[in-house]
C-alpha cells in the first residue's frame, strides 16, 4: 500500500477551479517532485495536503486512512511534516528551540509537571535536548543552538526549517521550494542532504522546486502540473522530453 | 543528573534565597516603622500590579495578542473574593482569616478564568488591533454588568471589605505567581506559546494546537488577573466599577509595555517603577501627571523596546552586564537571554 494516495483532489475558490482531478502516489522512501510553471497550483498542493485548505473534490489518504477535514496540527502528528516558500522560523527563538517546539507532542508532562520541576520534566527535557542536538549536527548546524534563529545566514535557515519538520517524526516530508536562494555549492549540498534524511529518517519526499538541475538530480519521479491539472508524470528522463511540458514552460505553438 | 541541569538547580536556589533575603529585608523594615504604615501600603500594591503585568504580559508580550479588557477579569476577581468573605460567614480575623482570604482567592481567581474562558471563545479568534477592540467591549461589558448587579453595590461598589491582605501573603502569593509563570514558560508549553507569537502558521505546522494554547494562555492570565483583584479587594477595602475601568487596563498595558513585551522580569520592573513613579512625584502636586507621562515619554524614547526587551534579567546576566559596561570587557555570552526570576 502506498503511504501516500490522493484521488480526483480538486479545490475551487468561488469559480476559480485551482486544481482539478489531481492524483499522487508516493510510496514510503521515495523522493517526488512537484513542478510546473508559476501558478500552477503547487503550492495550493502542499496546502490541500497539511488541511490548510479543504478539498472541495478528491481523497487523501496517508496509510490507508483519510486525513480530509484534519486540523493542520492534526495532520503534522499523523506524519506530514512540511516547509515554506518563504521562510517561516521562529525568528527570535534559539535554533534548538526551533527544533524542541516542532518535538512538543512527543513530550507529555503536563502544566503541574512542568510547574514543580518533577524528575519526569528534567528526564524529557533532557531526552529531547539531546535529540534536537543531534537532529541539528545532521545539517551541522550543532555548534549554532543558542544563536537566535533569525540571525542565521539564509541557506543555514532553510536547513534549520528542514530539521524542524524532521523533528515532528514524520513519514513524508514536503519541502517548498527547498533551494530557492540557495547558491549552487548550497544547492549541491542541499541534494546530499535530502538524500541523507531520506536513507536515515526513513521518510519520503515531497518536493516543489525551480531549479530543475536540483529537480533532476534528485527526484525519482516527478509530477507536473500546469492551470491546475497534471500534464505530465513520470521519470526526470520522460519528463523532460514530454513536449506536454515543453510546451507548457516555453510556450507551445497552439 | 547531568552538569546542566545541576546548574539550573543551584540558580533556583540562589533565586529562592533572594527572594528570602527580599522577604526578610521588606518585613523588617515594616516591622521596625522604617517602612511607615502608608508606604506599606504601597509596597503592597507593588506586588498587586506586579501580578497584574506579568498575568497581561503572558497574553500580550509572550502569545503576542494584544489584550485591553485585564482590569475587567480583575474586577470579577476583586467583587466575588470580597463578596465571598463578607457574606460566607468564614472568620475574617484571628488565625485563620488568612485561610479565608486564600479560599476568596482562589474563587475569585477561578471565576475570573472562567470568563476568561467564555470571553476567550470568540475573541481569541481574531487577531491584533480586532482582538485589542472585541477585548476592550468585554472589559466594558463586565464592568456595566457589575454596575448593575444588585448585591454588587451599584455605582457605589462593595465597603467594609476586610483588610486581610496582608504584606506576608501579598508578598507569596505575587511571587508565586511569578514563579508560575515562568516555570510555565521554560517547558514545552512555553514554547508552544512563544511559537504561536513567533509564526502562527509555522507553529500550527510543527504540530502545536494553537487555539489550545492561546486559550490556555489567556485564561491563565484571567486567573491570576482575578487573583490580583481578590488581594487588592482585600487591600483597599472598598472596590466600586469605576476603578476597573478602561484606564486600569491600559494602565497595566503600559506597564507591560515600558518592561518590555515578553520579558517577565521586565514586567517585574516596570510594575516597580510604575507604582512608585505617581508617588514619588506627589510633591509637584498639578504637575504630577504631566512630568508622569513625559517620563514614560522619554522611557519609550530611549528604550523603544522597553526597559529590558525581551530578556529576562538575571544573576549571571546581571555580572555579565557589570562586567561589560564598568570593565569594558567582552564575553561570549552577552545578550542572549538568561534563565533567572525576580
Amino acid at each position: 500500500m502506498a503511504l501516500l494516495e490522493v484521488k480526483n483532489l480538486g479545490i475551487a475558490f468561488g469559480g476559480l477551479r485551482a486544481l482539478h482531478d489531481v492524483q499522487i502516489t508516493l510510496d514510503s522512501g521515495e523522493i517526488v517532485g512537484l513542478i510546473g510553471p508559476n501558478g500552477a497550483g503547487k503550492t495550493t498542493v502542499f496546502n490541500l495536503l497539511t488541511d490548510v485548505y479543504v478539498p472541495t473534490e478528491g481523497s487523501i489518504m496517508l496509510d490507508g486512512a483519510s486525513i480530509v477535514g484534519k486540523k493542520t496540527y492534526e495532520i503534522t502528528q499523523n506524519g506530514i511534516a512540511r516547509t515554506f516558500q518563504n521562510i517561516r522560523l521562529f525568528k527570535y527563538l534559539s535554533v534548538i528551540d526551533n527544533v524542541k517546539i516542532a518535538m512538543n507532542s512527543q513530550m507529555h508532562y503536563n502544566m503541574f509537571q512542568a510547574v514543580f520541576r518533577t524528575p519526569r520534566y528534567w528526564k524529557e527535557e533532557q531526552a529531547m535536548d539531546e535529540r534536537a542536538m543531534e537532529l541539528l549536527s545532521v545539517f551541522g548546524l550543532e555548534k549554532m543552538a543558542d544563536t537566535r534563529a533569525g540571525n542565521l545566514p539564509y541557506g543555514r535557515q532553510r536547513k534549520l526549517e528542514i530539521a524542524r519538520a524532521l523533528a515532528t517524526n514524520p513519514k513524508m516530508l514536503l519541502l517548498d521550494e527547498p533551494a530557492a536562494g540557495m547558491n549552487p555549492t548550497e544547492t549541491r549540498e542541499l541534494l546530499e542532504t535530502i538524500k541523507l534524511i531520506r536513507d536515515k529518517f526513513a521518510v519520503s519526499v515531497l518536493l516543489i522546486e525551480h531549479d530543475m538541475s536540483f529537480v533532476m538530480g534528485i527526484c525519482e519521479r516527478i509530477i507536473v502540473l500546469d492551470y491546475g491539472v497534471i500534464i505530465a508524470a513520470g521519470t526526470p528522463e520522460e519528463v523532460r522530453n514530454d513536449p506536454k511540458v515543453i510546451a507548457a514552460y516555453l510556450g507551445g505553438e497552439e | 543528573m547531568n552538569a546542566k541541569v545541576k546548574k539550573k538547580l543551584v540558580s533556583y536556589a540562589i533565586n529562592a534565597l533572594l527572594i528570602v533575603v527580599i522577604f526578610i529585608a521588606l518585613s523588617a523594615l515594616i516591622d521596625t516603622g522604617v517602612i511607615n504604615r502608608y508606604y506599606a501600603g504601597i509596597v503592597k500594591l507593588i506586588f498587586i500590579n506586579i501580578m497584574l503585568a506579568v498575568s497581561l504580559n503572558l497574553v500580550t508580550g509572550i502569545l503576542g495578542q494584544l489584550v485591553l479588557g485585564h482590569a475587567g477579569f480583575m474586577s470579577v476577581g476583586a467583587y466575588a473574593a470580597a463578596l465571598f468573605t463578607m457574606h460566607s460567614g468564614l472568620p475574617t480575623s484571628g488565625p485563620f482569616a488568612v485561610l479565608t482570604l486564600l479560599c476568596a482567592l482562589v474563587i475569585g481567581g477561578t471565576l475570573a478564568a472562567v470568563l476568561g474562558f467564555l470571553i476567550g471563545v470568540p475573541a481569541l479568534r481574531l487577531k491584533g488591533d480586532y482582538l485589542a477592540i472585541i477585548t476592550l467591549g468585554f472589559g466594558e461589558i463586565i464592568r456595566v454588568i457589575i454596575l448593575n448587579l444588585p448585591f454588587a453595590g451599584g455605582a457605589l461598589g462593595l465597603k467594609g471589605i476586610p483588610g486581610l491582605t496582608s504584606f506576608n501573603l501579598v508578598f507569596f502569593v505575587s511571587v508565586l505567581t511569578v514563579y508560575f509563570i515562568y516555570a510555565y514558560l521554560v517547558s514545552r508549553h512555553g514554547r508552544a506559546i512563544l511559537a504561536i507569537r513567533e509564526d502562527e502558521i509555522a507553529a500550527e505546522a510543527a504540530g502545536i494546537n494553537t487555539t489550545r494554547y492561546k486559550m490556555i494562555a489567556f485564561v491563565m492570565a484571567a486567573f491570576f488577573a482575578g487573583v490580583a483583584g481578590g488581594l487588592y479587594a482585600h487591600y483597599i477595602g472598598v472596590i466600586n466599577p469605576g476603578k476597573f475601568d478602561f484606564n486600569y487596563s491600559v494602565e497595566m498595558l503600559v506597564m507591560v509595555v515600558l518592561g518590555g513585551m515578553g520579558s517577565i522580569t521586565g514586567s517585574v520592573v516596570a510594575a516597580i517603577v510604575l507604582t512608585i513613579l505617581p508617588q514619588a512625584l506627589l510633591s509637584f502636586a498639578d504637575y504630577r501627571m504631566l512630568l508622569y507621562s513625559l517620563l514614560l515619554i522619554v522611557m519609550m524614547l530611549f528604550r523603544p523596546g522597553g526597559i529590558l526587551g525581551r530578556s529576562e534579567l538575571s544573576i549571571a546576566g546581571l555580572g555579565r552586564w557589570i562586567k561589560r559596561t564598568f570593565l569594558g570587557k567582552k564575553d561570549k555570552g552577552a545578550g542572549k537571554p538568561e534563565e533567572g526570576e525576580v
